[in-house]
């Protein structure tokens, strides 16, 4: 019954889907996580909204429109940041809204009920299309190429701005690349997670491999893999008990995460015991 | 003596607020300059000027690179103010110290073998060689300024500018870095920005007095007279007996 699953073609492009997001997320989310922009993805997830529903309204593929919208929302929160005196944060809120507005007015105008909108709210990683797969291992072959030539300039720069500046390192190209690629990351993993729930596929594998490690380059390891095993199991469970996807990843995720928090203080306080009765 | 940086006429400030006004000077090789000043009064300013992070209004510098500098590549080091980074960002002692060398050159290049061996070299020269493959959150504030001056030097600088580099860290620390920076003045110009007026007198040579302008002082002795005359407000903690007055709040 295992195995006979991957007969299907759905399932296999589900599988293919839970490992390229799990590359794609794992890499672009410890640089997220590191440099503490969190909300920023957040921002940019939820504008990216606005893009579905102009997809929806004018007939064109929804992905393409959320891609156009999350990345410009992505360097205009980069830009104004940085080249006006609005504070970040609030750049963020207002853009974050202002894609969701869009969106909602026009799914509105959008005659008829649209069934595929719940699965870009929630994703439905069952239904990942063939063009969202090429994307999507286009997008991962660009990120891994990205971070395998210029991983130290990228490091320099998310961990010390103002030092790569004067070190002479193109700062500005770097950030602005990077929140693009943060932006195409997100988007074309919707449809694993959905819009509300995508946050989770770049920030909790990362907390979890934080717990064991402190070392950039092995939190993208671990990440990678620990968003797989969330994503591949939570394919299953959705699929045998027929619940939503991208909730059930996320609520995998979650489980791992305090079974290895706790593991960890375990771990940390039998450490310490055994080092107490050391001395003693 | 050879020059190493020359400002001439700067003219520097924030939107519509000019901060330093109509700033000359010139940095010679083995310089050790002492800038001094109240808050507000344009010292950090005047480090962003010089090492490229602010644009001035009006002014030049101009950098004298030798063929020496071309090699390394560098003309300055710079030590951040301390608490400007992230302790939890998850990078090692031995990746901060190699940024040094990063520049606009090498964005694509790996890392090579006699640029690693640099790092642990510099490191051990510093005394924390066993910190080289900790992450910079598990260092104390002392330990994290030693790195990040290696950081700074690692390059072979012209010129090493410290921004409060004794603010949040352990007298022991304070008192090696001044010990280390007169043996880094042999082969390197530096340029200490202090609010701690008594205490770098001791060791440097000359001072600048930065308020909105900037008056060279070539002497490492200055009065509270001299202070005054310099539009300088700012108050000597006597480190012995020497006399001193505490100026009242100087109105603009």
């Amino acid at each position: 019954m295992f195995l006979e699953l991957f007969e299907y073609k759905f399932f296999i492009n589900a599988s293919l889907a839970a490992v390229l997001t799990a590359i794609s997320c794992g890499i672009t989310g410890t640089y997220i996580v590191s440099k503490r922009i969190v909300f920023i993805s957040g921002g940019i997830t939820h504008a990216s909204f606005g893009g579905i529903g102009i997809g929806y309204f004018f007939g064109f593929n929804p992905i393409v429109g959320a891609m156009i919208f999350s990345v410009l929302s992505a360097l205009g929160i980069e830009f104004m940041s940085k080249k006006t005196d609005v504070r970040e944060d609030s750049v963020i809120a207002i853009l974050w809204s202002l894609g969701m507005a869009v969106g909602v007015i026009f799914i509105f105008l959008t005659p008829g009920y649209s069934a595929n909108l719940m699965s870009f709210l929630f994703g439905n990683i069952l239904t990942v299309s063939t063009m969202n797969l090429y994307l999507l291992s286009g997008l991962t072959l660009i990120i891994i190429t990205i971070f395998w030539v210029m991983f130290k300039s990228i490091l320099y720069v998310a961990f010390d701005e103002q030092f790569a500046r004067t070190a002479g390192l193109p700062v500005t190209f770097i950030n602005y690349l990077m929140i693009t690629l943060v932006a195409l990351t997100i988007v074309l993993s919707i449809r694993v997670a959905g819009i509300i729930l995508v946050i989770s596929m770049l920030t909790i594998p990362q907390t979890i491999a934080n717990i064991f490690t402190k070392n950039f380059k092995k939190i993208i390891y671990l990440s990678i893999i620990t968003g797989f095993v969330g994503s591949f199991a939570g394919l299953f469970f959705s699929y045998f008990f027929n619940i939503p996807s991208g909730a059930t990843i996320i609520f995998l995720l979650i489980v791992l995460f305090i079974l290895a928090k706790s593991f960890k203080s375990i771990q940390t306080s039998l450490r310490l015991k055994n080092q107490i009765k050391a001395k003693a | 003596m050879d020059k190493i940086i020359e400002l001439k006429n700067i003219v520097a400030g924030y939107e519509d607020e000019v901060i330093l006004n109509n700033v000359n000077l010139t940095v010679f090789q083995n310089d050790f300059i002492g800038v001094i000043g109240p808050n507000g009064g344009g010292k950090t300013t005047l480090v962003k000027v010089i090492i490229g992070l602010l644009r001035p209004v009006s002014g030049d510098i101009i950098f004298h690179t030798t063929e020496d500098t071309g090699k390394s590549g560098k003309l300055i080091g710079y030590l951040p103010q301390i608490n400007k980074t992230d302790n939890k960002f998850p990078i090692s002692v031995k990746d901060v110290v190699l940024s040094g060398l990063a520049d606009s050159k090498n964005v694509f290049r790996k890392t090579n073998k006699a640029e690693k061996e640099k790092v642990l070299e510099i490191l051990a020269g510093s005394g924390i060689a066993h910190l080289a493959n900790k992450n910079i959150g598990e260092l104390s504030g002392g330990q994290l300024q030693r790195v990040f001056l290696c950081r700074a030097i690692i390059a072979d600088p012209k010129l090493l500018i410290l921004d409060e580099p004794n603010t949040y860290v352990d007298n022991q620390f304070e008192s090696d870095l001044y010990k280390t920076l007169q043996i880094l003045n042999r082969r390197m110009a530096i340029m200490i920005i202090s609010h701690d007026v008594g205490t770098i007198t001791y060791f440097v040579k000359t001072i600048a007095c930065v308020n909105r302008g900037l008056h060279y002082h070539a002497s490492n002795i200055i009065s509270q007279e001299q202070l005054a005359a310099y539009n300088c407000p700012i108050q000597i903690i006597a480190h012995g007996d020497i006399p001193h007055t505490i100026l009242k709040q100087h109105q603009h």
